[in-house]
């Protein structure tokens, strides 16, 4: 069954601990090829029928990989022309151990039974293991193990052909030196019969330039120079930030330094690319330097031309030299590790000729060079690219063409965009989830029927946005005695119809959240699921798990308790209609009566969570309002708010509060609970610098007092004012964030906003997949599901919080991208005279926010690199001071709005001061009669798919 | 670095190229001393065990340990100083091998014949030369051997064996040390493999019951393979004492 020969191999760990481990070597393990018969058959997709066509060989063949390619030419091999594939075990694992993106991409190959890929297991083979000789480098001996099992397989099968593809030209020596039959794979590719899609996807990391070319770029330091040189603390390791405004700038933070270290110009970032961890020499002290503030574009269209580049990077020279309070500077010698991925973006217009500058969305990326043949198709398209080396001898890094996105300036390439930018999977869902979904019709069995509360005799209605169609939470309130209301929240019973382990579970737990952009929704779960099963319709029968609270009139939680029910909604509303009824007196039936109750509840609730130091925050929410035919939005506006949004928001956060105590107390080890951590001190200085300058002591040091302190931040003549502080607090905030009940101390389980000691979610479960697991485990408790093992499995919460986190603050932001991108459309060649506010003060510039747009854009008062003759900037007091107009942060402003779409990747709004009247500076008003602003009467917002998010 | 290591890769090995229900090597010898009464060295994978075994005599020390009908079995266990990678001193009785030798106790007691012997001592004493993971299984496989050396009756062999989960999924038997640090909870059980009788039972965390079963039923796998192993073990050691003597030829 298995060879007892046992090796064993040492290596030395730490702090020189002698590790001794067992290697086995087998003779179970085979080839894979289907003309074998001295193997024993195992399951292997390679097959004799497929054939790999290049002209350069009249026989079919089966490729060998070496390590390079596959990290390399990773889009080559997902093109699905290249089959019989054999990937070796040192090759895997060498490529789990560099890149684990690219040992997941080139699992999915493997895993796809039509390309082919088989793996076989040479460091375990008994003919195939070589042991690591004395003194040997890894890299070399993988390369010999390689080539050993090469020739294995020529041996072994001598009516097969085996070539050997690898991008290390010493390898490849070294291969064809041992007969084995070895190409590069350009070479190869180059000669493939049907090639005409993959040569521009080839990588180019063995281009080799003219060796004349002059070096843009130091040299960097061997791999073994930075190591010593990190053990022994002369090189610091860290993470490398570029700078969105500035090409020539970035910032390392290094664990053991407080500031992030600064490095600029060519020579400090040497080719360092946002992300990438770096080694950094620290400079002296005397040559350090302060941050610089000025805005420098990479201009460059000409490749390796850097006289501009010279030039800016004295223009920075001179700007950071001379200012006082210099910080931490030093200089990128070389990278630990690349973080290079996709990028989205376009091409640079204006050049000829195969090789393309391409401009990344993404600011903080340097622009790549491509080699492309296609770049008159391409220039309309919006890209997708990827970085394959950078030389020294290069002013930019070299890449290659992965795929187009569709038309620059499409809704849809835009949204695309938008999805690919911020991680959000949005493929169509597969066959196999789609299979997980329940056969339609559904009917209710009797079996439900025992298993659940029947509730359908109870006046439940739902309350939510218009165009809801994924409604997950209804409520009810009815008298019980004269003294007690019973109040229940009946939530959608998602985790009925997703069950634990199933491709549509893990699925949604991949996704872990329902993006919303503005014309689309990226749904969690499938439709069918989404919008009907599990919404809580009304009229309609539906599963729901209902939290029942007996209360008194006010609103003191008598008990509680938990259960899958049975509802029947009688009434979708909008909040609007929601509160028509409650504001209608003569509306006396059942469901009137108990939103009544409900709202009246409500208050007292909110009431005693904000005398507990919960934070009212602010920041402006603006819905965008979409011509259902064309796709174009209409109008920006900012969310109504009705007293229902607050009545509906109280009793959700109450019912998660509840349901957070029952599922602790039960599983004090693995509930899943969501923090909100205290922000650190410093995180609130600007806002409470805003308040000392206008005559308000902001404290911070509680939720409680902070939210006193904002609650008498009045001043009469700026009404607008306690928003602006509220906004700027928002931003002090730290996120929240998921985690396993076991993983922190309990007074870390606080939540800071909401000033509860226990918070989770559960109260979305469509849209939410956090609320699915908080399902189950209540299910457990209230005996209705079982547990199964990854649900009480600390580690495994864990990890799981992890993505949701990471998931929802990437929604998080593709929701706002998308909303920008809106508004940028919607203000396409409008002029318009607008409100707004100052948000900060800066030395060339005011920084406005827009409130009726929730835009904040930067008001110069200089042009770039200039100071100001005509205002006077007072550092202490944060003003900017023009003849007798003094502009305070917070203060009103009027400015005209337009935007400038020069740079079709980065449109941005452009500003001009209308009000107060500053002489040389100000415009006049746009006549406020002009009928631009009255045309554009909003019609009824598109119905169709569209819902915001509640908290 | 332990995250992203799957304990079973996809193709179906574990790290050090075993399949799941695979045991590690294990190579014995019994009779390895002369002094005590029974003796036997063995190596299960990397982690090598000696035993030695005297008795039965008479109750030593304390007297009023002495039972009327049956021997009192009496365990020491010790690692050596160079056994793991650390070098460190490792005072007899502390918690860990306190707990070790009670452990010990019970599994061997309930094999031992120990009615045979009243108002008598069996004294076993375990020392772990290196430590690769399945420490106290090995020393159970191992004080067994020394037991047969020593000719006292046993009803069985008793082995012990790990088992644990690989990617929370699939049951594997005998676990190293560095499938110990990486993976989950670990299920040692010590059993009676031919009456299927479990004599003692362990887990290092908690199981989700789901899984239980198959782990328990992957670990008695485990301590039957273990007992042919040992069995072929005894066997071709009574050969050669036995040709040493002269007795093969007799028969
Ligand atoms: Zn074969």
């Amino acid at each position: 069954m298995f060879t007892t020969k046992s090796f064993i191999k040492k290596n030395k760990v730490g702090n020189y601990l002698k590790h001794v481990r067992e290697h086995y070597i087998r003779d179970d393990i085979a080839c894979g090829l289907q003309e074998c018969e001295s193997c024993f058959p195992v399951e292997s997709f390679l097959s004799p029928d497929h054939e790999n066509k290049c002209a350069l060989f009249e026989f079919n063949h089966y490729i060998i990989l070496d390590t390079n390619v596959i990290l390399d030419q990773m889009d080559i091999l997902e093109e699905s022309i290249l089959g019989n594939v054999i990937i070796l075990h040192t090759v895997l694992k060498e490529v789990k151990h560099r890149s684990l993106p690219m040992y997941k991409r080139l699992y999915n190959i493997i895993d796809n039974p039509s390309r082919h890929f088989y793996v076989f297991i040479n460091d375990h083979h008994k003919g195939t293991y070589l042991q690591q000789k004395e003194a040997e480098l890894v890299n070399d001996y993988n390369d010999r193990c390689i080539r050993a099992a090469c020739s294995w397989y020529i041996n072994h099968a001598p009516k097969c052909r085996f070539i050997f593809l690898t991008d290390d030209s010493a390898n490849r020596a070294k291969a064809l030196q041992e007969n084995i039959q070895s190409l590069s794979v350009s070479d190869y590719i180059t000669n493939l019969n049907n090639n005409s899609s993959l040569t521009d996807k080839l990588s180019r990391k063995d281009y080799h330039a003219k060796d004349a070319a002059k070096d843009v770029f130091p040299n960097h330091l061997t791999n073994v120079e930075l190591l010593t040189g990190i053990r022994e603390g002369r090189l610091l390791q860290g993470t490398f930030r570029a700078s969105r405004d500035n090409f020539l700038e970035g910032f390392v933070s290094v664990d053991s330094y407080e500031d992030q270290i600064i490095v600029q110009g060519r020579a400090g970032l040497n080719r360092a690319v946002d992300g990438d961890t770096v080694a950094l020499e620290l400079f002296r002290e005397d040559d350090w330097v302060c941050p610089s503030d000025i805005v420098l574009e990479d201009e460059g269209v000409e490749d390796e031309n850097v006289d501009d580049v010279i030039s800016k990077e004295n223009e920075l020279k001179r700007e950071t030299k001379k200012k006082r309070g210099a910080k931490p500077t030093g200089r990128v010698v070389g990278i630990i590790r690349r973080k290079w991925r996709q990028y989205c973006g376009i091409l640079q217009g204006g050049i000829d000729g195969v090789y393309q500058l391409f401009v990344p969305a993404d600011k903080s990326i340097p622009k790549i060079r491509v080699e492309t043949r296609q770049a008159e198709f391409l220039r309309t398209q919006k890209l997708i690219v990827t970085i394959d080396s950078w030389p020294k001898h290069s002013r930019y890094p070299h890449g290659h063409f992965v795929r187009a996105l569709g038309k620059i300036g499409d809704q849809s390439t835009e949204n695309e965009v938008i999805l690919l930018e911020h991680d959000v999977p949005h493929s169509q869902f597969s066959e196999e989830v789609l299979a997980c979904l329940p056969k339609m019709p559904w009917i209710i069995t009797d079996d439900d029927v025992t298993k659940r509360v029947d509730l359908r005799h109870l006046d439940i209605c739902s309350v939510d946005p218009p165009g809801c169609t994924d409604i997950d939470d209804a409520l009810h309130c009815r008298p019980i005695d004269p003294e007690k209301l019973e109040v229940g929240v009946h939530i959608a019973d998602v985790s009925h119809f997703i069950r634990p382990g199933t491709p549509l579970d893990r699925e949604a737990a991949s996704r872990a959240t329902t993006v919303y952009l503005v014309n689309n929704r990226i749904d969690m779960v499938p439709e069918l699921l989404s919008s009907n099963l599990c919404s809580l319709r009304g009229g309609e029968e539906r599963f729901a798990f209902s939290c029942i609270w007996e209360m008194d009139h006010n609103a003191n939680i008598l008990n509680v308790r938990f259960h899958k029910s049975i509802i029947k909604s009688r009434k979708a509303m909008t909040y609007e209609e929601a509160q028509l009824i409650i504001d209608d007196k003569t509306k006396q039936d059942s469901v009137a009566e108990s939103l009544r109750n409900l709202n009246k509840l409500a208050k007292i609730m909110k009431q005693r969570r904000l005398a507990n130091g919960a934070l009212v925050l602010a920041s402006p929410e603006v819905k965008i309002q979409m011509d259902s035919e064309t796709m174009e939005p209409l109008d920006v506006e900012v969310k109504k708010l009705f007293e229902t949004n607050s009545m509906i928001e109280e009793f959700m956060l109450q019912a998660n509060i509840s349901v957070a105590e029952k599922i602790l107390e039960v599983f004090p080890d693995c509930a899943m609970l969501r923090r909100h951590p205290v922000p650190p001190s410093l995180n609130f200085d600007p806002l409470v610098k805003a308040g000392r300058h206008l005559g308000f002591e902001i404290k911070v040091d509680s939720g409680k007092n902070l939210a006193k302190s904002l609650d008498e931040a009045i001043k009469k003549d700026n009404p607008y004012l306690n928003t602006m502080f509220r906004i700027l607090a928002t931003r002090c905030m730290l996120q929240a964030v998921y985690f396993a009940s076991g993983a922190f101390q309990k007074e870390d389980y606080y939540h800071y906003g909401l000033a509860v000691p226990l918070y989770t979610h559960f109260t979305s479960p469509i849209r939410r997949y956090a609320d699915i697991i908080v399902h189950r485990l209540l299910a457990v408790i209230c005996g209705s599901d079982a547990t199964y093992p990854d649900l009480l499995d600390k580690k495994k919460t864990t990890d799981l919080c992890q993505n949701l986190n990471y998931r929802n603050r990437m929604a998080q932001y593709a929701g706002r991208a998308s909303i920008a991108f809106n508004t940028h459309l919607f203000f396409k060649g409008k002029l318009q005279d607008e409100e707004g506010y100052v948000l900060y003060v800066r030395k060339n510039a005011l920084q406005i926010l827009i409130p009726r747009y929730g835009l904040e854009c930067t008001l110069f008062l200089a042009r770039k690199g200039e100071t100001s003759n005509i205002f006077e900037y007072n550092e202490e007091d944060q003003t900017q001071k023009a003849g007798d107009v003094v502009l305070h942060a917070f203060d009103p402003v009027v400015v005209r709005l337009t935007l400038d779409s020069n740079n079709i990747q980065h449109e941005k709004f452009v500003l001009q001061l209308v009000k107060p009247v500053v002489d040389n500076f100000s415009v006049p008003g746009i006549d406020q009669t002009d009928d631009n602003d009255k045309k554009r009467k909003s019609p009824e917002p598109d119905k169709k798919k569209r819902k915001k998010k509640k908290h | 670095m332990s995250k992203n290591r799957e304990l079973l890769s996809k193709i179906g090995l574990r790290l050090d190229g075993r399949r799941a229900d695979e045991l590690r090597r294990i190579r014995c010898k019994l009779g390895v001393f002369t002094e005590p009464d029974g003796s036997a060295y063995l190596e299960q994978g990397l982690t090598k065990i000696l035993a030695a075994v005297y008795g039965p005599h008479q109750v030593r020390g304390n007297r009023s340990k002495a039972q009327h009908d049956a021997a009192v079995v009496n365990c020491q266990f010790s690692m050596a100083v160079f056994s793991t990678g650390e070098r460190k001193r490792r005072p007899r009785g502390d918690r860990k091998s306190t707990e070790i030798s009670i452990h010990l106790r019970q599994a061997l007691t309930a094999a031992i014949k120990t009615e045979l012997y009243p108002w008598s001592q069996i004294d076993v004493y375990v020392e772990v030369l290196h430590a690769d993971g399945g420490i106290y299984p090995a020393c159970v496989n191992a004080a067994t051997l020394a037991l047969i050396d020593a000719g006292i009756p046993l009803k069985e062999y008793v082995c012990a064996c790990t088992a644990s989960l690989a990617n929370n999924d699939v049951p594997m038997l005998d676990i190293s040390h560095q499938e110990e640090i990486i993976g989950g909870p670990t299920l040692t059980v010590a059993a009676l493999p031919m009456s299927g009788k479990i004599v003692l039972m362990e887990m290092s965390q908690r199981f989700h019951v789901d899984h239980l079963q198959k782990v328990l039923e992957k670990a008695l796998q485990g301590c039957r393979d273990i007992k042919h192993i040992l069995d072929e073990a005894v066997k071709s050691h009574i050969q050669d004492v036995g040709s040493s003597t002269g007795w093969a030829n007799t028969t």
